[in-house]
């Protein structure tokens, strides 16, 4: 007897915690939900952090309710799963924030035309798909001039992840900045070929600082590189999101993003009708990229020439990629005056003269 | 001092290969126990999480280290309890505790992501010269100016060398995982022994994380041990359960996992895949080389990976 009851309790506690799941929230049916997938842990204190603090300025700026997946594999069958199940759960927005989402995105954009979607970084795109991302670079080229004029040994380090275009334009940009200040410096490369690993990355900033270089930038996702510089006494340069409480004496500043403004500007496209799908690529003129705000370890001249140069950049005065640009073996690639166009520095595969490394 | 590029390396291989050799050491006994556990990637990020939580809350380096010594048992318990008392698969059990640890470290340390080692903490774990041993020239400055955690692992290199080849328990050890029903026959309390030694290498094998997370990095990131359980899964066989050759085993794999950056500063043509496969070669070629030497001292603890029943013998 007892036996039956415990059984029929348990029932009516499983159909009870069955029915509870998922009614924490308080929705109204016209209220619009956004679901975002992630790639790694929504603190990861990098990328997927960075996007995560764009969707909380969403929920703090309108009258909408978000859901997220962190850690989904970039496995096409893992991330139409994550986003299915969004669908079900009544999303109508969708940004899927990591290059390997892009073919399932598709995919399922083409499955729920109703649906919108934005994905970062990619270049797919559908009626109801649009991709965004930012122009990196010009940051890059402004935490280059910091480093330009902090150095002291005129060497450069850069712990940078794969040989990749976006990765390659970032160093360009970094050497540019570096070199616009400094022209006897030179910018040393460290592919570690991992985004995330702590402890590689800070053993290739140590390798780095064993050779002399006295300032660290980096294109990774830990702040490895900057607690190496810390170590040494030396300076870094950060990524992704301001982490001087990594590194608090080395840290000078860092290229970060701010998703924020854009994720609410395309919500609100969409709330009032006006969405369309488009190719984004966003400059530090829209905030979607900046440089975080320098420590007072950063020289004066430098603090001023940054602010001089982000002006120009956003009063689109001036370009990072403007000729006269050479490439390592002294062959001119950009003549003078010209502008290197989106598509050329989307397949960049080669460095700038003063990167001391190797492609491939 | 002015130190030359080689010596750099090597100073720099040492390092890396220190977390490799504790989890080598745990898996040794591990091993010669009979039993093999796949968990020490999850040991080693158990030990790393709450080695790095204690020492971040406590700001004390020896409760760090106690700490994480307990984390890696308490991985290894698990596991003992799966293998021994209830004589499940050892490889399944295994790759189980590492899905399990990774879990573990990724929750508990979630709100500690980019935190870093508190100061005292770090100095406690500064570079100690040994006197006399440090003037050594060349080799001095390689392997007696170090941590304190580097100097706790040649004490624990010399004490299961003396536990495995010197003591009557070493050698009990190894019957159980040559043969444990002829262990069993000559009156060797299995389950005891079993238990002792994987809850000790589970141990070695957080402190081998904790290393990480204390000093090589030293800070809190997730998955920080980023696959070098898996290393120390190759490099035991690489020694051949030899707990002396684990000491030149770590630093050539440490070393080798390091060696990349160096090399592209000479702008030599390796690429970094190719080093990153060699410590797997190598343990592929000593595998062979073993089995067709068919000489006893290279092989595998005989019984090792097969679950002991009594009522089997």
């Amino acid at each position: 007897m007892f036996r039956k009851v415990c059984a029929i309790a348990l029932v009516f506690i499983m159909i009870f915690m069955m029915l509870t799941t998922g009614c924490t929230q308080k929705e109204s049916e016209d209220q619009i939900k956004v679901g975002f997938v992630y790639v790694g842990p929504a603190e990861d204190k990098g990328w997927s952090y960075a996007h995560d603090q764009g969707r909380l300025y969403l929920e703090e700026k309108l009258d909408v309710t978000t859901i997220y997946q962190e850690s989904v594999k970039e496995e096409d069958a893992a991330v139409e799963a994550s986003i299915r199940n969004m669908i079900d759960q009544g999303c109508s927005i969708i940004f899927t924030t990591s290059f390997g989402f892009m073919s399932a995105t598709k995919k399922m954009a083409l499955e729920f035309p109703d649906v919108k979607f934005l994905h970062c970084s990619g270049y797919e795109m559908a009626d109801n798909m649009s991709n965004y991302f930012g122009r990196m670079y010009q940051p890059r080229y402004l935490s280059g001039i910091v480093a330009g004029m902090k150095t002291e040994s005129n060497k450069v380090g850069y712990v940078a992840a794969y040989d990749i275009p976006e990765v390659i334009r970032g160093i360009n940009a970094f050497t540019l900045g570096v070199l616009s200040v400094n022209p006897e410096a030179e910018v040393f490369v460290r592919w570690t070929n991992t985004w995330y690993d702590p402890a590689k990355e800070k053993d290739a900033a140590l390798s780095l600082l064993d050779e002399g270089c006295d300032v660290i930038a980096q294109h990774q996702d830990t702040p490895g590189p900057q607690i190496a510089a810390q170590e040494r006494g030396k300076w870094a340069i950060g990524y992704h999101i301001d982490s001087r409480e990594s590194a608090p004496e080395a840290f000078l500043t860092a290229p970060v993003w701010d998703f924020g403004p854009y994720y609410v500007e395309q919500v609100q496209n969409v709330m009032n009708g006006t969405w369309k799908a488009e190719s984004y690529w966003g400059g530090m003129e829209t905030g979607l990229v900046g440089l975080a705000e320098m420590k007072d370890n950063v020289p004066a001249e430098a603090k001023a020439k940054v602010d001089e140069v982000t002006q120009q950049i956003i009063d689109g005065k001036f370009d990072v990629f403007t000729g006269p640009i050479y490439d390592q073996d002294g062959n001119l690639k950009v003549k003078e005056g010209e502008r290197m166009t989106d598509q050329e520095m989307l397949e960049f595969l080669w460095f700038v003269k003063g990167v001391v490394g190797k492609i491939g | 001092m002015n130190l030359t590029n080689l010596q750099l390396f090597l100073s720099a291989a040492v390092i890396a290969g220190t977390p490799l050799l504790f989890a080598t050491l745990g898996e040794i006994i591990t091993e010669k126990a009979g039993n093999l556990n796949l968990g020490i990637e999850g040991m080693m990020l158990m030990g790393a999480v709450v080695g790095f939580i204690t020492a971040y809350n406590q700001g004390n380096p020896i409760l760090a280290l106690i700490a994480a010594f307990l984390a890696g048992a308490f991985g290894s318990l698990i596991y003992a309890f799966l293998t021994v008392s209830l004589r499940v698969n050892h490889e399944v059990s295994g790759l189980a505790l590492t899905t399990f640890g990774t879990g573990f470290a990724g929750f508990l340390g979630q709100a500690y992501v980019g935190k870093v080692v508190p100061g005292n903490v770090r100095q406690a774990f500064g570079n100690i010269k040994i006197p006399l041993l440090g003037d050594i020239p060349f080799i001095g400055e390689i392997l007696f100016n170090k941590d304190p955690m580097v100097y706790l692992s040649y004490i624990v290199v010399i004490i299961i060398g003396i536990y495995l080849y010197r003591t009557r328990k070493g050698l009990n050890l190894k019957a159980i995982g040559e043969n444990p029903a002829a262990a069993d026959a000559a009156g060797i309390n299995i389950s005891l022994y079993k238990y002792v030694n994987i809850l000790i290498g589970g141990a070695l094998c957080g402190l081998g994380g904790a290393y990480l997370s204390l000093i090589y990095v030293p800070a809190w990131q997730e998955s920080v041990v980023a696959g070098r359980g898996w290393i120390a899964v190759a490099l035991v066989i690489f020694v051949t359960w030899n707990p002396y050759k684990a000491i030149a085993g770590a630093y050539l794999f440490g070393g080798l996992d390091i060696l990349g950056f160096r090399l592209q500063k000479f702008q030599l043509n390796i690429p970094q895949y190719f080093l990153d496969m060699l410590p797997y070669a190598a343990t592929i070629i000593i595998l062979v080389i073993a089995s067709v030497k068919r000489s006893k001292k290279n092989l595998p603890p005989q019984s090792m990976g097969i679950p002991y029943f009594r009522e089997n013998r």
